[in-house]
């Protein structure tokens, strides 16, 4: 680890303040676990883990989540457990016990890619080190995106809870310099294009206060399906995160997000819409699935995540529609 | 009085629970000091410069050692086979990337963390492969060394092209284990302390003191008993630290260098390369039957990667030689060579990935003949050993088909694939024999009665969760006719007597027929001395003086295993649920049934017995060290990205203890455990899969994407 | 310069005479060295420690886990992959359970941290220790003190209602010679006890 400054922030005013130039530190499983390998070096480290923002508070059109909840609280949350099963289920499927007792909100908004060549200093990374290449492009791609991909940069986002937070088109709330303001989750991951740097919409200091999930007769038959290469503690080789409202037999409405295909948790709203009106059943899961992964580019080691996508994708599709 | 077989808690139990236990790297001395290595990034070349001016400008820091200022060391760093050829600095030359080319040593942790990656490497990369298919047609012959032994690459008996000629049905096909990394918990590490310019103390997390003594005393050309090994516990090896590596020497030189005690662990992401690994084979088997599931040809030709500087060989082809009852077998060894690291024993060297191969050939043999592939085996089973033609020192195969088919409920089985589900999931049983070879090394120990009437036992061998604290207690106490409560045994020192290896299921014979020989040995003396009875022995060792009464002994094999062939059987049945459309396999059971001679301690014997088996499921649905080719590194370098079994890979594992006597195999009567539960595991999980599925993945792993 | 703990040697004393084994192999006590470092780069961090208080001046980039073993000397918490990962180095903060490596020390000030050295009750072991050995939940032992915390924090959660939740739970503690059925075990042997 580089040399770093420690503050803890007392109030979010405070944290805003030290902002520009540093990084926020909430959990640190993803932040300390970079710092340690020196892809990440920030100079200043500004711990914000103790400011009152874990609380989760329902609203009368949604539920808003502090940014420092752990992922163990929002999983563990009745309101969260009842209005979003898709939300409790992804965070459940992350990481481990242990992870989720620490890592926030806020922090698996943030989560870096996995991208092996991203973690080992010895390759090169156009993401940690800009110009300097991409060892992932003809490289073991078993991991990588087939989604949102460039040139330049086909990391995979790794994120469960992202995945489900697209699919509810959750709002991130941020607090800056210059006030604050809401993000739509789409917006808020960047894809690659020429750069891979840039990762977030945020502003330099920028803060996560919270996200906003508004209800949704969809969202409360919300399934996530995660498949991956063990039982548990892995990452998903593809996953989906699906909703659906369902009136007199026919969908009403659709949520559905795509996990480990992606550059950015990966919602087709497209694919959304090519279920409205349709009965649910299979072929109109597959027609939307066929949808929410076109324009893949596919590599020699990660052609099947077209397949296993669709698949995966069907599958949640079809539990959400079976209801709990 | 009988110790021995007693399911004893291990002794070891309250340190290990507690945290009291110390592992290498948790040796203090005062005055310490950090390194940690750096490591190469191309995979072949030379390094040109080593910039370290940066590091060593940080606070803190030590020393940078690198190709250009290391000492040089006044011997040989490679001792004799196996001991490995190791890199430590004494040249510019990379050999494989991840390959130590310097080491940063600070006064603490931190910094030494942060020099390490300040370090720059100028090197000059020449072209490499890692790819075994690229060299496969510069395959040669190699022999072996299994068990302490050497063996010849290849053996035959009969005519194999014959026998495919006189087949009724064929199977000839090419199965695939990839590279794998074992991956102990705790790192390797060593802790070394000069305690004078020519006397060395070092704490080891090492699987054989006495090696990593001779080759520290070798290197620095000092007497051997100048070089103090400690290692009282390894947090798990599985033959990564059968051979001193690199690191061994290079934390002895900064010690040396900086003038201080200094101790240096692997990083997680040091140890895919650097100190071995399971190496990628390729195993083309050749099977032929007659009607009635007869063999009449059994061919199996492996080639296995090694490194350019070094050989290991994976003895695939090895079980074909003792197996299976059939007048035409062929059993040949390659080696490819490859800009690697060099492979090493993996648990279950050879047996393991050789298993898989031969196993599913046979699956696939009983799908061609339809035959029930239990059946097919009692078929061809071996009422002596097919080319050596001479007896077996115990078998109980029959014995452990019998057992697990009937634990397992076999019968349930359907033949025809894609025929049972379960809740929406395929179900599939496979089966697989196990055997591995019961070897016995010379092993010496020494058993000294106190004035107490307590007695002490020690052998140089080491607990790395073999049990070995408990159950060479248990045979000692058991020989002395003492409770085990006054029964000490130590082990893991230098300075005691020389133990074999503690691999190759090698070390619990070995050790325990030594334990065994001493300990008889000094009950007869204090009974010459008057003793009547394990009451009266502080007594007679009172009326002696007082002076503790000790004896050696060495127990070591004879010319009985030229007379016999000495293996462990067993049989594994498995049961696998497969997601149809996703591809998930899930071992929803595994059941093991085994016959290894003698059972000391029935509690620890199912453990290890269990975590073999464990080790099949990953090594059938996980396992898998990536190399990128084209930087000629794997890539796979963390517990992320390298999966082994987590628990929710483990479901229900049933290891069955089948009795057998072993009069001959050695003194204890036993066969080790430590491997054969790895044996099969992996080829009855790939047939349940076959099973359940209809599709035969013969390269491993098997991940979703193979089954969709 | 960080105290010398002192603590740990007597608190491997108190194991030994709690066995009653006296013969505990392996466990010589040694005294604890104290990691270095210039005055100037180090800060101040105060937390709570098995019960005892400790303040300390460290390198801020030390994390938790090198805390306890490098500088208190308390080598139960293991050092396996280092990245979160493993799960060796598992101990509770203020009662949960969480990768100690992944944490910075100073993101703990002033918390309550609980090692497998603070587990047992004086001389008696800890029901899940003891559960441990019964069921044989080891072999090599590295990871057991991480499993230990890993399953007493697990039975504190209250999610442990099946076998396939008691598995789940632990997937976060890899065991590498495979000892997970028999983690397994003694999990439900203390589960349902109060």
């Amino acid at each position: 680890m580089r040399h770093f400054s420690y503050q803890r922030a007392a109030s979010v005013e405070d944290a805003v303040r030290a902002g520009p130039g540093a990084a926020f530190l909430a959990g640190g499983t993803s932040l300390v676990d970079l710092m340690k390998l020196e892809v990440l070096n920030p100079s200043r480290l500004v711990d914000v883990s103790r400011l009152d923002l874990r609380g989760i508070e329902a609203r009368p059109d949604g539920l808003r989540i502090g940014a420092c909840a752990t992922n163990s609280e929002v999983a563990a949350h009745p309101e969260v457990k009842r209005r979003f099963p898709v939300l409790s289920e992804a965070l459940l499927s992350g990481a481990s016990p242990q992870l989720r007792n620490v890592a926030t909100v806020a922090g698996n908004l943030m989560q870096r890619t996995r991208c092996a060549y991203y973690r080992d200093l010895a390759t090169a990374c156009n993401k940690r080190e800009p110009g300097s290449g991409c060892a992932a492009l003809e490289g073991w791609t078993r991991m990588h995106a087939i989604l949102g991909g460039s040139e330049r940069c086909i990391a995979l986002h790794p994120s469960d809870m992202c995945v489900a937070m697209a699919a509810l088109q959750a709002v991130i709330h941020v607090r800056g310099p210059n006030g604050d303001r809401d993000i739509p989750f789409g917006d808020f991951h960047l894809l690659p294009g020429d750069h891979p740097e840039r990762e977030f919409a945020l502003e330099p200091g920028e803060l996560v206060l919270s996200v906003f999930i508004p209800f949704s007769a969809a969202g409360m038959r919300s399934r996530y399906v995660k498949v991956r290469d063990r039982a548990s503690y892995a990452f998903a080789l593809a996953s989906c995160a699906a909703g659906l409202e369902i009136a007199s037999g026919k969908i009403r409405a659709a949520q559905l997000a795509l996990g480990g295909v992606g550059t950015k948790p990966w919602r087709v709203p497209e694919a959304e819409q090519a279920l409205q009106g349709q009965s649910p059943e299979r072929v109109a899961f597959q027609r939307a699935a066929e949808i929410a992964v076109r324009g893949a580019q596919t590599r020699r080691d990660n052609a099947f995540k077209m397949e296993l996508a669709r698949r995966t994708a069907v599958r949640a599709l079809t539990l959400a529609a079976e209801g709990a | 009085m009988k110790n021995i077989g007693d399911p004893l808690p291990r002794v070891d139990g309250p340190a290990k629970v507690t945290g009291a236990a110390r592992y290498a790297y948790e040796w203090q001395v005062p005055g310490m000091a950090y390194a940690v290595l750096v490591t190469s990034n191309t995979a072949r070349g030379r390094v040109l410069e080593v910039d370290a001016s940066a590091a060593t400008r940080e606070p803190g820091v030590l020393a940078v050692l690198t190709p250009q200022n290391a000492m040089r060391l006044p011997g040989p760093t490679q001792g004799e086979p196996p001991d490995r050829v190791v890199q430590a600095l004494q040249d510019d030359r990379v050999y494989f990337s991840n390959q130590p080319v310097a080491v940063a040593v600070a006064d603490t942790f931190e910094r030494a963390v942060h020099a390490a990656l300040m370090v720059r490497i100028r090197s000059e990369p020449a072209r490499h492969t890692v790819r075994l298919e690229d060299e496969l047609a510069n395959a040669v012959p190699h022999d072996l060394i299994a068990g302490g032994r050497s063996i010849p690459a290849d053996e035959a008996r009969g005519d194999v092209a014959r026998g495919l000629r006189e087949a009724d049905a064929r199977v000839e096909q090419t199965y695939e284990t990839p590279p794998e990394t074992h991956n102990p918990m705790e790192p390797h590490a060593t802790v070394a302390v000069w305690e004078a310019p020519d006397r060395l103390t070092v704490y080891d997390s090492t699987q054989w003191v006495f090696a990593v003594q001779r080759k520290l005393a070798r290197a620095f050309a000092m007497p051997k008993e100048n070089v103090h090994v400690i290692a009282k516990f390894v947090g798990g090896a599985f033959g990564s630290k059968g051979s001193p590596w690199s690191h061994v020497l290079l934390t002895a030189m900064a010690a040396k260098q900086v003038g201080r005690p200094v101790k240096l662990a692997l990083m997680r992401p040091h140890m895919f390369g650097m100190v071995g690994g399971r190496p990628h084979t390729r195993q083309k088997l050749a099977l032929g039957a007659r009607k009635d599931g007869r063999l009449t040809a059994l061919s199996h030709q492996s080639a296995s990667a090694t490194s350019r500087f070094d050989v290991f060989v994976e003895g695939c082809a090895l079980q074909a030689r003792h197996l299976y009852a059939c007048p035409n077998i062929e059993s040949k060894h390659r080696i490819v060579r490859l800009d690697i690291g060099t492979p090493t024993f993996m648990r279950a060297p050879g047996e393991a990935s050789g298993s898989f191969a031969l196993e599913s050939a046979l699956d696939e043999l009983a799908v061609a003949l339809d035959l029930d592939p239990l059946e097919l085996r009692l078929k061809n089973h071996a009422e002596k050993d097919p080319i050596e033609d001479r007896p077996f020192s115990s078998k109980s195969l029959r014995a452990c088909y019998a057992e697990g088919a009937r634990r397992f409920g076999w019968e349930k089985r359907s033949a025809r694939p894609r025929a049972q589900t379960r809740e929406g999931m395929l179900v599939g049983m496979g089966m697989a024999t196990a055997a591995y070879p019961g070897n016995f090394a010379p092993a010496q120990a020494l058993a000294r009665m106190n004035a107490d009437g307590t007695a002490l036992v020690q052998s140089g061998m080491l607990e790395v969760g073999n049990g070995a604290y408990t159950v060479m207690r248990q045979v000692a106490a058991d020989a002395l006719g003492l409770p085990v409560e006054k029964v000490r045994f130590d082990l893991g020192d230098s300075t005691m007597p020389e133990a074999p290896i503690t691999a190759g299921s090698i070390s619990t014979a070995s050790v325990g027929s030594a334990v065994l020989l001493v300990c008889r040995a000094l009950r007869q003396r204090l009974e010459q001395m008057g003793a009547s009875g394990a009451a009266s022995y502080a007594e007679v060792v009172q009326r002696a003086g007082g002076a503790p009464i000790e004896e050696r002994s060495k127990a070591a094999p004879g010319e009985e295993r030229k007379r016999y062939t000495m293996l462990g059987h067993g049989a594994q049945f498995a049961e696998v649920l497969v997601d149809p459309e996703l591809g998930m396999v899930r071992v929803a059971r595994l059941v093991g049934a085994f016959a290894c001679g003698r059972v000391l301690n029935a509690r620890l014997a199912r453990s290890q017995l269990m975590g073999g088996m464990v080790w099949g499921i990953g090594m059938a649905l996980h396992e898998h060290s990536v190399y990128d080719e084209k930087l000629g590194r794997i890539i796979s370098r963390d517990l992320a990205d390298y999966h082994v079994a987590s628990n929710a890979d483990v479901q229900s594992i049933e290891p069955i203890l089948v009795e057998e006597e072993d009069t001959v195999v050695d003194p204890a009567g036993v066969k080790g455990m430590g491997e054969i539960g790895t044996c099969g595991a992996a080829a009855a999980i790939a047939n349940a899969v076959f099973n359940a599925t209809g599709r035969r993945i013969r390269s491993l792993p098997i991940t979703p994407d193979n089954l969709l | 310069m960080p105290p010398n703990p002192g603590r740990r040697d007597v608190l491997v004393g108190g194991i030994a005479s709690a066995i009653g084994l006296g013969l505990l192999d392996g466990c010589a006590t040694v005294p604890t060295a104290p990691a270095a470092a210039a005055p100037s780069d180090l800060v101040d961090l105060s937390l709570e420690v098995n019960g005892q208080r400790r303040a300390l001046r460290i390198d801020p980039r030390t994390t938790l886990l090198d805390l306890l073993r490098e500088n208190l000397g308390l080598t139960g918490a293991k050092k396996g992959c280092d990245m979160g990962q493993c799960g060796a180095c598992t101990v509770l903060v203020d009662g949960q359970r969480i990768d100690s490596c992944l944490a910075l020390a100073l993101q703990v000030e002033g918390r309550k941290v609980t090692t497998i050295e603070g587990l047992a009750r004086g001389e008696e072991l800890h029901p899940m220790q003891a559960a441990f050995i019964e069921e044989d939940a080891f072999q090599c032992g590295y990871c057991t003190p991480g499993q230990i915390l890993s399953a007493v924090a697990l039975l504190a959660e209250g999610v442990a209602d099946s076998d396939g939740a008691i598995r789940e739970g632990m997937s976060g503690n890899i065991c590498r010679c495979g000892a997970y059925p028999n983690i397994c075990a003694a999990v439900r042997r203390l589960r349902g006890r109060g």
